[in-house]
């Protein structure tokens, strides 16, 4: 792709920099063709770029249930979510393309270490209960987190993020129902489902990451339109709408000192473990080493077929 | 999408299952389909016919989704995907006519009243139990010997469907209708990959190469009929394989001699063995994976 801002010399002109600004303080969107600032296009890289790699590493958890979903109807189900996981990030690297980035080299990037991934996936999904609490809690959050970006300033992020939420939002309805029809079933279903969900809460909170006051590049993001709410208050509206989903499903949250506020309205909620966060996001997590390995070696593994399809289309052109 | 609006029903629109996933919210697959079994045919034929054409769908869908998240290109891992899906849904409709004509077999007593059928017949039957055919059964290998496999499986399937349509049992005619444009895209996106791998570096050419010498020798009893499908075929439900064999070889060697690729030698016909339930350790071990949640929590509901 090379619709990439053509005059680079030009990064900080003035005049289009009020253009640009004005267009933000409107709430209209920057298109791929705009002038825009280089901090603006590196950021907007970065952040959709992770977003992509999160998708597509995101496949494996759940995907590891593929081949065992415990009936059709479920397998159906698994099998096409996983499916929209890979389409996400295709619309995904599509709309970092609009900035000039290649998606091969950010795959490299991912492969390397040098771009992240939403750290939730570094963990492993353990039962047939982690497929429905992924759904319910990890989609759950990531469409508190993403569902503002529907509003995002750019606009190839923003159309992609209307289409992404609206089946994230599937995605949970399907994980939420999942868990209630195990907790109707055996008592060992219903352990499995309380299991999961104590191993999952806590990183599910970590995933608005770090708290507002250590967040370095959110102030800028909010001044851009690039992001809209802080990760403070997103974990906070994410935890008052859960509180209530855990109730009717009959499941405890593993956090004694989570408790409704009756002034606010709000739930108060116990510390969250910012070391283990931390550990996880650096690399240090119980699948880091196994996600990234498996990314690789289908890379690598495959790259005979990719060199074909290009030798083939170079002959037939 | 308004943000506030997002989480709404979630707790209240339960109860609705087939609200919750589109296109899966399928209580009876056969919902609605006219399932009388067609004169003169006897029922325990048509119940084998449809394990042996369901199970080959249940088996290489299967074996497609190993693909997933190992793909090439993830535009590959979304078609593979899909693949699998058609297959699925063929798998649960011809499962579902299967039982509904009394093929269980031992595999109602064995799981929970509260399983569905076609789950019975997926999950809680042994391999020697399966009737599908060791083209499909056996390991994807890599994505050379995948694709020339879908190609080979999926003009076979084809060539069988739409003669299918024309059969007297309306089950099976629906279903052969519904999955002729299925089987088609399967076919064409095999037939493509066949031809870039084929005629793409040298390198993927000697594994496309590898991969139809490997797969050729699954067509030994691809054409030969077991005496159910000779019945069927004589009351007008079934095809019988041999019709197919024109087809399916000028399809193939059309393909591999575009894609520059030597057509193998054509493997002498043997007697039907996996439609006759022999099964190897390729098929154990893909059961093996496939119920081993289901069988572990018999009792379960999911």
């Amino acid at each position: 792709m090379t619709a990439a801002p053509r005059d680079r010399a030009l990064a900080t002109d003035p005049g289009r920099q009020a253009e640009f600004d004005a267009t933000i303080a409107a709430d209209h969107r920057i298109e791929p063709r705009d002038w825009m600032p280089e901090g603006y296009r590196k950021t907007l890289i970065r952040q959709i770029a992770q977003h992509a790699h999160s998708e597509i590493i995101g496949m494996q958890p759940e995907g590891d249930w593929l081949l065992a979903a415990p009936s059709l109807r479920r397998k159906v189900i698994l099998l096409a979510k996983v499916q929209d996981e890979a389409g996400h990030g295709l619309y995904l690297y599509s709309a970092t393309e609009t900035l000039g980035a290649d998606r091969d080299e950010l795959t490299d990037m991912l492969i390397e270490g040098r771009q992240k991934y939403s750290s939730i996936f570094n963990y492993p999904t353990l039962t047939y209960a982690d497929v429905g609490v992924v759904g319910w809690l990890v989609d759950g959050a990531a469409i508190c987190n993403q569902v503002p970006l529907c509003r995002s300033s750019y606009g190839p992020y923003a159309r992609a993020m209307i289409r992404i939420c609206k089946e994230e939002s599937f995605h949970q309805r399907q994980g939420y129902e999942l868990l209630l029809t195990m907790m109707r079933g055996t008592d060992e279903q219903r352990a499995m489902v309380q299991d999961a969900v104590d191993r999952w809460w806590w990183p599910s909170l970590m995933m608005f990451g770090p708290p507002d006051a250590d967040s370095p590049n959110s102030a800028q993001s909010m001044a851009w339109g690039i992001k809209r709410h802080s990760n403070d208050e997103l974990r906070q509206r994410f935890v008052d709408m859960t509180v209530p989903q855990a109730e009717f499903l009959g499941v405890t949250l593993p956090d004694p000192e989570l408790a409704l506020d009756p002034e606010t309205g709000r739930h108060r909620f116990g510390a969250i473990d910012w070391v283990e966060f931390k550990r996880v996001l650096t690399g240090g997590g119980p699948c880091n080493a196994e996600r990234i390995t498996r990314r690789r070696a289908t890379r690598d593994g495959n790259a005979w077929v990719t060199e074909a399809a290009t030798a083939y289309a170079e002959k037939h052109a | 999408m308004h943000e506030e609006t997002v989480y709404d029903a979630l707790t209240a629109a339960h109860g609705d299952d087939a609200r919750w996933a589109f296109g899966t919210g399928f209580d009876d697959p056969l919902a609605g389909v006219d399932t009388t079994v067609p004169e003169g045919v006897h029922p325990a034929d048509l119940g084998a016919y449809c394990l042996m054409l369901g199970d080959d769908a249940l088996v290489l869908s299967q074996r497609l989704t190993e693909w997933v998240t190992r793909g090439p290109e993830l535009e590959e891992e979304v078609a593979l995907a899909n693949i699998g899906l058609d297959l699925l849904g063929q798998a649960r409709l011809l499962l579902a006519r299967a039982a509904s004509v009394g093929a269980l077999g031992r595999s109602r007593g064995r799981a929970t009243a509260s399983i569905p059928d076609e789950d019975a017949l997926a999950y809680f039957r042994d391999p020697d139990e399966f009737r599908c055919t060791g083209l499909v059964a056996a390991p994807g290998g890599d994505f050379g010997r995948t694709v020339v496999r879908l190609l080979v499986a999926s003009t076979w399937r084809l060539a069988l469907f739409v003669r299918l349509r024309d059969s007297r049992d309306p089950v099976l005619a629906a279903v052969a209708a519904k999955g002729v444009a299925e089987l088609t895209y399967h076919r064409e996106h095999a037939a493509r990959w066949v031809l870039r791998l084929g005629d793409g570096t040298p390198r993927s050419h000697r594994r496309a190469q590898a991969g139809a010498d490997g797969v050729w020798p699954l067509l030994a009893d691809a054409f030969t009929a077991t005496d159910v499908e000779r019945r069927l075929t004589s009351a007008g439900v079934a095809v019988h394989p041999g019709e197919l064999r024109q087809e399916v070889e000028g399809v193939l060697v059309h393909v591999l001699e575009q894609a520059t690729l030597a057509v193998p030698p054509w493997p002498e016909d043997t007697a039907p063995s996996g439609r006759e339930g022999q099964q190897g350790p390729e098929l154990v071990a893909l059961l093996r994976t496939l119920q081993s949640l289901a069988r572990e929590h018999p009792a379960g509901t999911w």
